[in-house]
């Protein structure tokens, strides 16, 4: 046995789980014998895919769920918890996914909301200054007099760190922390944890991202299914043990093609754009993607990715400039007459590209519905769609595969594959996508990936935008780099390098070579 | 055995509501409406149970009630049709109140001063009817596609104004010549008059056309291409954009519809009914606003508008009933419309969980 993992052994528990039982009736068994103990002064991360009961043992945790059976010891303490006000007097503090603070009042007034010793008058004023010696002290910068919708996802997230800290938290759990955040603020988001450690404090960290258990985590538990399959320390493991403890299988990445023509599919020439504060978002861009190309697009969010997406889909008008879908113009056409002539669209957010309530079937069809062979004007072959959704359902391996559920009830990689096989049965000659794998687990991105790379070698043009540097150089046969609405560098490479990544993160940045 | 279990069921939350729950908590919302209503008769010093028979005798206990309920249910099934469209579209047409009383005011210009051969009359009124319901609710629709102006409110205010139309007609111009200090019209030439079944005041022609677009709306909104569009914009206005969805139409198409079909249902009160321009509150008794709740109650679905604008009429003529027999107000009427809309809402949230019995076994065996 290795030195390390001998003191590991020997350091004190914070948390313990004691094969802990969490079941949803009729017959989901969320959490099962769930047993692993959390070190003081650790970031401890809990990897696994979604559905795994990550989040249901955390909530279990910070008291929202009670477990069926089993118990959870912290400081050495058996303890029942049956309310957060219960897990927060234990020193338990929760970030959760979506943010819960009070978008019209100010920071400070949000920290210390809900707590009964401030005054009913100007109830912030006294707590100011602690929560500035807090922010100095965890690197956690953000303006406590500032109105909570001023700020960025980033500095809400701070803000909720903040507030569990004034609570005195010594027990922080963070719900998927980073998935919110630009590349650099997560960076700023290590940098607090590392500090917090050093104060003695505990942070379990919920995440299906493996780069970030090798960069943070000091010990990592690995859930699949509701059972814990492991807790080992990240330096014993590679990405890819890990990768294959998550899934249960080898995971198996796609390779792009990387031989491709030199037909254009897709030419923008001098485009701009306004954003949606009448702010110009797109500066004289030009750009064009070739026949089966994968031409990635990097760039921190909001540097004019969105609107370049939506300026060639239609949605978003082009105050100048030109855009030609292989020899024709699409400039400023309608979103439907773009879409038929072959370029489909998966958008960032999810939601924009199905109706929730409507069924599987009814999704799939959204493209198609007004035209044969579905509809021959007036009425609608239903018949025909439900076969057709049927066809779609199993070639895509959409799961469950029923086409009458209402699609709000898949999972989040399912619903992208609706999107997806939607988009790709209309035989596009240029596929937009804006995200796509954007809070999938490591087998959901690896399927959207073979549904990309499966699209590029039937030919289409595909125009990748994405903030995770990683899946563009994965994909990638030519990558652009955005910042304020301009192309500030471009490579293309056959295999990516090291040397590229610390490049296109410089430009990123804004830093031009 | 450890604790002791006493419950032998428990609650969860069902992802979908079945079609039998929504169908459960319906009528319990009107039960609950119901015994909250009782209270009403005893501050009148009757018994509940008095005031309850009287309610069910009036409104479904003979034919005549029978036929009287009906004659309230045509409105409200052509007025409830339309909104279930709009309410689809989550276009919120407030206005329909408005909407029948221009189809009144359409169709009593045709049969009093047009001066068409009679066997044109009645089909005159009702396509005018409809098309003057129709540009009413298109007011509104333009503001709103245009300026963005808030459906809700403008559909609303014009109300009011139909309303003080219809007086300034039956108190100024089109004052009968024969009614001395009464304010209406001249009664209708009887070519103006719709057949009513038997020896009832119920007009059949209104009552088919309502069974027959209720069916025709069903299908419309199930299975056309048009009909889909409209549920996209309804349930996604964001994905609706998206897939490049004419929005626009949607809102003018849906507001004509409804307006088209509350105007029509105006001109079955004065042609089929009344015979003449009134008082607005006669011409109408608040169906335009009664058939909001009939649509809801409905989920907007314009087969189940059929029930639910029936269920309505006998509120309606059982209101009447308490009124001649008992001496009650009409108004409590309104107090029962308000509180199965407060027990429908509040009990919404209930239809999407599930209780599960368990049984004895299974309970000790998890207990122990």
């Amino acid at each position: 046995m290795s030195e390390v993992e001998n003191n590991w052994e020997k350091r004190p528990a914070e948390v313990a789980f004691r094969s802990i039982t969490k079941r949803f009736p009729p017959d989901i068994l969320a959490n099962d014998r769930v047993s692993f103990e959390v070190k003081k002064g650790t970031v401890h991360a809990l990897l696994g895919e979604n559905g795994a009961g990550k989040t249901t043992l955390m909530n279990i945790l910070y008291g929202l769920f009670s477990p069926d059976e089993g118990e959870i010891i912290i400081r050495g303490k058996s303890v029942k918890i049956s309310s957060p006000r219960e897990a927060i007097n234990l020193g338990i503090g929760m970030i959760h996914q979506h943010f819960k603070l009070i978008p019209t009042h100010a920071v400070a007034e949000n920290i210390v909301l809900g707590l009964t010793s401030i005054p009913f008058f100007f109830p912030a004023e006294k707590a100011e200054a602690e929560i500035k010696s807090l922010s100095e002290k965890y690197g956690l910068k953000v303006d406590p007099r500032a109105h909570v919708w001023q700020l960025s996802a980033g500095e809400k997230q701070k803000v909720e760190i903040l507030k569990a800290l004034y609570r005195k938290a010594n027990i922080l759990i963070l719900d998927e922390p980073t998935s919110v955040l630009t590349p650099q603020e997560a960076e700023e988001l290590f940098a607090t944890l590392r500090a917090m450690k050093e104060e003695g404090k505990t942070c379990i960290f919920i995440t299906h991202k493996l780069n970030e258990v090798k960069e943070i985590a000091d010990a990592v538990t690995v859930m699949r299914k509701g059972k814990v399959v492991s807790t080992i320390l990240p330096s014993q493991v590679s990405l890819e043990e890990l990768a294959r403890m998550t899934v249960g299988k080898e995971v198996i990445s796609v390779v792009p093609r990387k031989t491709i023509s030199d037909k254009i599919v897709l030419r923008l020439q001098d485009v701009s754009a306004m954003g949606d504060r009448d702010f110009p978002a797109l500066l004289n861009l030009s750009l064009s993607v070739r026949e089966g190309e994968i031409v990635g697009v990097a760039g921190i969010a909001g540097n004019g990715q969105k609107e370049l997406a939506e300026v060639i889909v239609g949605l978003r008008q082009a105050s100048r400039g030109h855009i030609f879908l292989e020899d024709k113009e699409i400039t400023n056409l309608l979103p439907r007459d773009i879409a038929s002539l072959g370029v489909a669209y998966i958008p960032e957010e999810r939601n924009q590209g199905l109706v929730g309530e409507m069924s599987v079937a009814e999704n799939l069809l959204l493209r198609g519905y007004y035209q044969p062979p579905f509809s021959q004007g007036f009425w609608v072959d239903w018949e025909k769609a439900e076969a057709y959704s049927e066809k779609l359902i199993s070639h895509y391996q959409i799961n469950p595969p029923l086409s009458d559920i209402p699609v709000r009830l898949l999972s989040g990689g399912n619903r992208q594959r609706v999107i997806i096989a939607r988009e790709l049965e209309q035989k596009p000659k240029l596929v937009v996508a804006s995200n796509p794998t954007a809070g999938l687990d490591v087998s959901g991105v690896e399927a959207i990936h073979k549904l990309l790379v499966k699209a590029q070698e039937k030919g289409a043009g595909i125009l990748l935008i994405s903030g995770d540097l990683d899946e563009l150089l994965k994909l990638s046969n030519r990558i652009v780099i955005m910042f304020r609405g301009e192309i500030v560098g471009e490579k293309e490479k056959e295999h990516w390098t090291e040397e590229d990544r610390r490049e296109i993160g410089l430009g990123m940045g804004g830093v031009r070579r | 055995m450890g604790r002791k279990k006493f419950t032998q069921f428990h609650i969860e939350l069902s992802l979908q509501p079945t079609i039998l729950s929504i169908v459960f908590f319906s009528l319990l919302a009107i039960i609950l409406a119901f015994a909250c209503g009782g209270v009403i008769f005893l501050f009148y010093h009757i018994s509940p149970g008095v005031g309850y028979q009287t309610f069910f005798q009036g409104s479904l206990g003979s034919w005549y009630a029978f036929s009287e309920t009906l004659k309230r249910t045509i409105p409200l099934l052509l007025v409830g049709e339309g909104l279930s469209l709009a309410f689809r579209a989550q276009v919120l047409n407030i206005g329909a109140e408005g909407q029948i009383l221009l189809g009144a005011v359409a169709a009593t210009w045709v049969a009093l001063f047009s001066g068409l051969p009679s066997f044109l009359l009645l089909p005159t009124m009702f396509i005018l009817g409809f098309l003057a319901g129709a540009g009413w609710a298109l007011v509104p629709a333009i503001f709103k596609t245009r300026f963005a102006v808030n459906e809700v409110l403008s559909t609303l205010m014009l109300n009011y104004v139909a309303s003080n139309l219809v007086l300034y007609l039956i108190a100024g111009p089109w004052k009968g010549k024969g009614v001395r200090g009464f304010t209406y019209t001249d009664t209708f030439p009887e070519a103006a008059w719709l057949k009513t079944m038997g020896i009832t005041r119920v007009p059949y022609f209104t009552l088919l056309v309502g069974i027959a677009i209720a069916i025709g709306g069903y299908f419309f909104l199930k299975k056309s291409a048009l009909g889909f569009e409209l549920r996209i914009v309804g349930s996604s206005p964001e994905t609706a954009r998206f897939l490049g969805i004419n929005e626009e139409k949607i809102v003018l198409f849906t507001m004509f519809i409804s307006g088209g079909l509350s105007g029509f249902a105006g001109v079955g009160e004065v042609a089929g009914i009344h015979h003449l321009l009134r008082h607005p509150d006669h011409i109408s008794l608040g169906y335009g606003f009664t058939a909001i709740i009939v649509a809801w109650l409905a989920r907007a679905n314009p087969l189940a508008t059929i029930l639910t604008s029936f269920l309505f009429g006998a509120l309606l003529s059982g209101g009447d009933a308490l009124r001649v027999s008992l001496g009650i107000p009409f108004q409590v009427v309104s107090v029962f419309n308000g509180l199965i809309l407060f027990f429908l809402i509040s009990t919404e949230h209930l239809s999407r969980y599930r209780i599960i019995w368990k049984d004895k076994k299974a309970v000790e065996k998890n207990g122990s």
